[in-house]
């Protein structure tokens, strides 16, 4: 057992840190919630995908360096280190494109991935529905079988990023006669532009249009957007779920960041002792955050799945995030409440953490089931 | 890199578990708990005989020390089992005098001394860190030092045994006599980091016997005719519990890899002001003893709400687990004073 890094990533550590010190852009980004911020994050993509460190991990051939999940480790410390922008494309980085690599075709992953990972097509998610949100098997909107394809009838919400994104994937039921409300879905990519889609933005807590509405009346989808076989799509979509609570989607690398902040801003306020606690567990939260990434991390190496320990990740980082930004909040006092910065900003969006990628309800009853083992109880 | 135990630490793991099962450690407790330290004895051969104690003593005095991993390893099993005696002390004492005897001087005679006993498991060593601390189990102790300032003393017993929360740490106070060492400051700040670090492990282990055992009686017990695990607010307590203690466990595992200079992963603080390793170590203990202090004292108020009426007796085993959890989430650095050595930077 050791924590050692090798020569080699030490050496891809200070290749990093060269080029984001060279690159990464003086002054904060607008929101990435807004138009403005949007494009402005769109552009910061394809910055980072000019030299490849858009997607470290993924092949050459998709604009990857292929580099191993240690060194994506590295890299994402590095990253949240240098203080760059938050990841405006990372649906499609962290949610589709893994279930891609597991579930398409050559011809799929060769037509979408490249795009992906320059920001020229990103990517919304569109899962939710009005009356299937915890209960995502319920979902209603239908794709119809055509010549050539499928039509896409009815209505998903909470998309986030869908009021400025081009392209969206999501499950459908194909097969409304399926004995089970598993079965029968199908997972497929379509285009938030396409004739018969209505987009309507949703403004979160802060009033910002982060997520939106999708109306879906008729839209034809071709039958090489379909993603696997028709009717597996929850089979499919559950494979993804996985990454989103598991190992990519809050690298440890911005937890160590969030807490160094955390520490200066602590120390430059005059070192309450009142809030000294909560300072040091926001430190140690995050190396404990850190620590068990590597471990999973060091598993996965070694060829083993990761199952139900993402959903112990997913609470963690999420009631982490919100308790380092609280912490935060407390030290700005006065200045917390009418503060526009990168707190203010970053708690709006902690307090949404416990409710997306599957509740933390959801994520304990998954604990307490198959890590536990213990009874399934009502629902 | 590769943040797992290999197998070789893993079947270690596994045949300390299956020995510390077989013999019977709840009856062991009790008797220690008695003031019978016969059983406890007993064990403790034991122990060093699967060669725990020798993982804390190094090689040029019978021991194969100084292996901070191995040792977090054993006392997660060590915690799981509830063992009794001054476990942590003696690794503790054992890392104390040979760091003394390396240091030169006349202290080689004190590790010549007692260092092979250790490793053998011939001798109970206990240790204290202040001059009017209490004192763990010192009646039962072979030898008793005291560090003091930066000297190191023995000592000698002083009064009776004063009550502790968990009947099995027999409290005492100490007189400190002759002088083993005046130049003692490292030395002891190294043998209370590993003190805190084995503390740590120990508490793991005990939260993590305390969850095994709930979820077990949540499964058979029933009430309104179904087993109260399947209600939705147990399972949440329960999956709380885990949560702590799976997120201290690499905590503990790092901070022993720090120790051991194994570990050149970027840490919290590599990006503060500090990054000298003697001072990374004890950051990472720091952070390892209040995760996993705080993880298992939780797990135990789990515990014990979840028995109901039953887990507040002292029939039944349970609470020799339940009663150290809140001792061990004090001893060597309490939650208060691990998290002021996270946040000072070294100053
Ligand atoms: C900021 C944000 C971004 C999002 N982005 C996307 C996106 O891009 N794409 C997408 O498809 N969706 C997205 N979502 C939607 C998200 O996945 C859902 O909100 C989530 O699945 C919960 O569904 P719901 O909101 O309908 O709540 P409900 O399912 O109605 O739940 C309401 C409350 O009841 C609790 N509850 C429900 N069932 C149980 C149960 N069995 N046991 C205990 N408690 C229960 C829940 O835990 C919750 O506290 C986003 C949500 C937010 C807040």
């Amino acid at each position: 057992m050791d924590l050692d890094l090798t020569p080699d990533e030490d050496a891809f550590r200070a290749e990093a840190r060269a080029w984001l010190a060279a690159h990464v852009p003086a002054d904060p980004l607008p929101s990435l919630e807004t138009a403005e911020g949007f494009a402005a994050h769109r552009a910061w993509e394809a910055e980072l995908s000019a030299d490849r460190w858009s997607v470290v991990s993924w092949p050459e051939e998709f604009g990857g360096r292929g580099v191993d999940i240690f060194k994506w480790l590295v890299f994402e410390e590095e990253y949240y280190a240098a203080g760059a922008p938050g990841r405006v494309s990372q649906n499609g980085i962290n949610l589709l494109a893994p279930t891609l690599f597991d579930h398409a075709t050559d011809e799929q992953r060769a037509r979408v991935l490249p795009s992906m990972a320059s920001g020229e097509v990103i990517w919304a998610q569109a899962w939710s529905e009005p009356e299937a949100g915890s209960d995502l098997a319920s979902l209603r909107s239908r794709a119809v079988r055509t010549d050539g394809g499928w039509l896409l009838h009815g209505q998903k919400t909470w998309s986030s990023r869908a009021a400025f994104a081009d392209r969206a994937f999501g499950i459908f039921r194909t097969d409304p006669d399926a004995p089970k409300p598993h079965q029968g879905l199908t997972y497929l990519m379509f285009d938030l532009r396409a004739p018969g889609v209505t987009v309507r933005p949703i403004g979160r807590l802060d009033g910002k249009p982060a997520f939106a509405e999708l109306f879906l009346d008729e839209v034809f989808v071709p039958d090489e957007d379909v993603i696997g076989e028709p009717g597996r799509g929850w089979r499919i979509a559950m494979s993804t779920t996985g990454n989103e609570r598991g190992l990519t989607l809050r690298s440890p690398g911005r937890f160590l960041a969030s807490a160094e902040r955390l520490l200066r801003l602590w120390r430059e306020r005059g070192e309450d002792p009142a809030v000294r606690d909560r300072v040091a567990d926001a430190l140690i939260g995050a190396r404990a955050y850190q620590l068990f990434t590597y471990a999973n991390a060091s598993r996965f190496a070694a060829g083993e799945q990761i199952g139900a320990e993402s959903s112990l990740n997913k609470v963690f980082w999420s009631e982490y995030d919100m308790a380092l930004h609280e912490t935060a909040l407390d030290l700005l006092g006065a200045d917390g409440e009418t503060a526009a910065g990168e707190w203010a900003e970053g708690y709006v969006f902690s307090l949404a953490g416990p409710i997306y990628a599957g509740t933390n309800e959801i994520q304990r009853d998954i604990i307490a089931e198959r890590l536990l083992g213990l009874p399934k109880g009502r629902r | 890199m590769r943040f797992l135990l290999d197998t070789e630490q893993a079947e270690f793991g596994r045949t300390l578990d299956r020995m510390l099962g077989a013999a019977d450690t709840p009856s062991a407790v009790r008797a220690w708990a008695a003031g019978d330290p016969g059983p406890g004895r007993d064990l403790w051969t034991r122990i060093a005989d699967a060669g725990v104690f020798a993982l804390a003593v190094p090689e040029a005095y019978d021991g194969v020390g100084l292996l901070p991993v191995e040792l977090a390893l054993a006392y997660v099993e060590l915690g799981r089992h509830a063992v009794p005696g001054p476990v942590v002390e003696t690794a503790a004492a054992a890392a104390l005098l040979a760091d003394l005897a390396e240091d030169g001087g006349t202290e080689g005679g004190a590790a010549k001394e007692w260092l092979p006993r250790i490793a053998a498991g011939r001798a109970v060593v206990s240790l204290g860190a202040e001059p009017d601390a209490f004192v763990l189990d010192a009646d039962a102790a072979d030898a008793v030092f005291v560090a003091a300032g930066s000297k190191v003393r023995r000592a000698v017993v002083r009064g009776a045994v004063v009550e502790s929360a968990d009947p099995a740490r027999r409290l005492f106070r100490v007189e400190a006599g002759e002088i083993v060492a005046e130049d003692a400051a490292r030395a002891v700040a190294r043998a209370t980091d590993l003190a805190a670090l084995l503390t740590a492990a120990q508490s793991l282990g005990v939260g993590l016997e305390l969850l095994r055992r709930t979820v077990e009686y949540v499964g058979q017990r029933k009430q309104f005719g179904v087993p109260i695990g399947s209600f939705q607010a147990v399972k949440h307590r329960l999956a709380d519990a885990l949560l702590g203690l799976e997120f201290a466990r690499p905590l503990v595992f790092g901070a022993a890899l720090s120790l051991a200079g194994r570990g050149s992963v970027a840490s919290v603080s590599d990006h503060g002001a500090v990054g000298r390793a003697d001072e990374r170590a004890r950051k990472d203990i720091a952070a390892a003893k209040v995760a996993a202090g705080e993880a298992a004292y939780r797990a135990a108020l789990a515990a014990l709400q979840l028995h109901g009426a039953v887990g507040y007796t002292e029939e039944l085993d349970l609470s020799w687990w339940l009663r150290k959890a809140r001792p061990l989430r004090d001893a060597w650095g309490t939650p208060a004073r691990c998290r002021e050595r996270v946040v000072s930077g070294g100053r």
